[in-house]
């Protein structure tokens, strides 16, 4: 059954600061940032600051995991006269795509009618990737941490290590998901790493916990990225060729719940995957468009054996085959046949939990892009597999 | 040549407990694994939480299990996971506990070659002394 909302709000504006590699955006602030970037994506539209009237936030309104985003803060900063919605999507990154259904609720709702969606980061107090290491266990992590899986690349590690064990899957694919973004990556001047790697550079590369290796985890980079939504009716008259939310979902099963954090996932289905099967078919039944109706992927890549598990759920290939499917060569952005993080991801280009790729997204359906693919309808966007809720949503042109 | 995986240094572990989690531990300190285990339905589940998720029973008991396991998955490092000790090798692994079908524990498997582990693989536990008189299960090969 397809969407009662589908197509009736809009991304009409982006914007972003600079990628900054983790800590040197320090002396400025994190909300410094996060303002730059919801002034950008106005000018972007064509509206004024003043005409925000909504935030529709996920990651729990969190920005990173240590530090808040709170809205009475930005309204002061940026003279936001009144808001008519203010509320996130639970977790972390995993909601970054499902977002934009949790703006779309707010505005068909009423509740506001330029809405902002945004997330900032600064590692300069403390690094994500040490975020369970760093603090005393609580009385359920008392069951993980002792293990030494100090940070999430290291929790997914166990999960890939499955997946090469039932399927066969070869590290030679998550060399080639990591070339192919960096290949993407090079021409952009937004990117953080544009040196270009071989494969032997990949394997030379310290293993951190094998099978992951250092290249395998994502950037640790600060900045801001925001886009606004509206509804199509008042997209019209803004500046920019709107990009429509054709779908989104959030949320996961039982069997998925707390993932590597819990490693109880009772059967290989949902242990060796990236969680995100459920609302992928939930996204393509609420969508009425599937895999093969997409022209880009942008994959939620915190490492990079949950892009291949996450293209399998979304049935860009079947369960077991993202290895040889990826090493096919079918996730370039030359040549490929579903081209992948055209803009490097956060393997890359710059972690901001998720919001780089809907900045792509939006800027591949305006056919704008750096690495653009030619006459782009339909874009999928995913948030980060990890504790449920996960998410995806499809753009449009 | 590849160096044995080693137990961490249990000075540096510690743990925190709760009124649910907290019997899994002090049948730790007397040398038993366990696991919790519905009263009502049979049901394990770890780590131990409040209610049983299959009949919603808050009555929980801790059966003394066989103290072996299969590994599920593993990883291998060979960097310290704290800061200011020196690097060493070790393996976080996912142990499927015998007799607590469904049960998993996320442990270390040490006194092995890393390059010897496999998933499948039986092992059996050890108890490693760690801060404030808690003792960690971890597993070495059966
Ligand atoms: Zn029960």
């Amino acid at each position: 059954m397809v969407w009662v909302n589908q197509d009736k709000c809009a991304i009409v504006g982006v914007g972003a600061t600079k990628y900054y590699v983790r800590g040197q955006s320090w002396p400025r602030t994190i909300n410094d940032m996060i303002c730059e970037a919801v002034i950008k994506a106005c000018d972007d539209a064509g509206l004024s600051v003043e005409q925000i009237d909504g935030f529709a936030y996920y990651s729990t309104a969190s920005a990173g995991y240590g530090e808040k985003m709170d809205t009475a803060t930005f309204m002061e900063m940026l003279g936001i006269p009144e808001v008519g919605f203010s509320a996130a999507i639970t977790s972390g990154g995993g909601g970054s795509a499902g977002s934009m259904g949790l703006a779309t609720a707010a505005l068909m709702n009423g509740d506001t009618k330029y809405c902002i969606t945004v997330m900032g980061l600064q590692q300069y107090h403390k690094r994500l990737g040490l975020a369970y290491s760093l603090s005393e266990p609580d009385a359920q992590s008392s069951f993980l941490q002792p293990s030494g899986l100090v940070g999430p690349g290291h929790l997914m590690s166990v999960l890939f290590r499955r997946h090469m064990h039932l399927y066969g899957t070869r590290r030679e694919a998550l060399a080639e998901i990591v070339i192919s973004q960096r290949e993407n990556a090079i021409p952009r001047e937004t990117a953080v790493r544009r040196n270009p790697l071989t494969v032997e550079e990949y394997f030379q590369s310290p293993m951190l916990a094998d099978p992951h290796c250092r290249l395998d985890y994502c950037l640790e980079t600060d900045g801001a990225v925001a886009v606004i939504t509206t509804t199509s009716d008042r997209a019209k008259d803004l500046k920019q060729k709107p990009v429509y939310i054709h779908g989104a979902a959030h949320g996961g099963r039982h069997e998925w719940g707390r993932a590597f954090a819990w490693m109880g996932m009772p059967t290989d289905e949902y242990f060796a995957s990236s969680g995100h099967k459920p609302v992928g078919q939930r996204l393509w039944d609420m969508s009425g468009v599937g895999p093969q109706d997409m022209d880009v992927a942008l994959i939620y890549d915190h490492f990079s054996s949950m892009v291949l598990m996450q293209l399998e759920d979304y049935g860009f290939c079947k369960k077991g085959e993202g290895g040889p499917f990826v090493e096919s060569g079918a996730v370039r952005y030359k040549g490929g046949s579903i081209p992948v993080n055209t803009h490097g991801g956060q393997l890359s280009e710059g972690y901001i939990i998720g919001m780089t790729h809907i900045r792509e997204a939006v800027e591949q359906l305006r056919g704008v892009a750096v690495n653009q693919v030619k006459d782009a309808e339909f874009a999928l966007c995913t948030g980060g597999p990890a504790h449920l809720p996960v998410s995806g949503c499809v753009l449009r042109r | 040549m590849s160096l044995k995986a080693v137990a961490i240094p249990g000075e540096h572990i510690k743990i925190n407990t709760d009124p649910y989690t907290e019997p899994f531990w002090q049948k730790a300190k007397q040398g038993i694994l366990t696991a919790a285990q519905c009263g009502a339905c049979g049901h394990f589940r770890m780590p131990p939480t409040s209610y049983c998720p299959k009949c919603r029973s808050q009555d929980t008991k801790w059966p003394d299990l066989p103290g072996t396991g299969t590994v599920y998955s593993y990883v291998v490092c060979h960097k310290a996971p704290f800061a200011g000790i020196p690097d060493f090798t070790y393996i976080p692994v996912v142990v499927d506990l015998d007799g607590a079908p469904g049960a998993r524990l996320v442990t270390n498997l040490f006194d092995i070659d890393p390059e010897e582990v496999t998933i499948g693989m039986k092992v059996k536990v050890e108890f490693n002394p760690i801060q404030d008189d808690w003792m960690l299960p971890i597993f070495r090969p059966a």
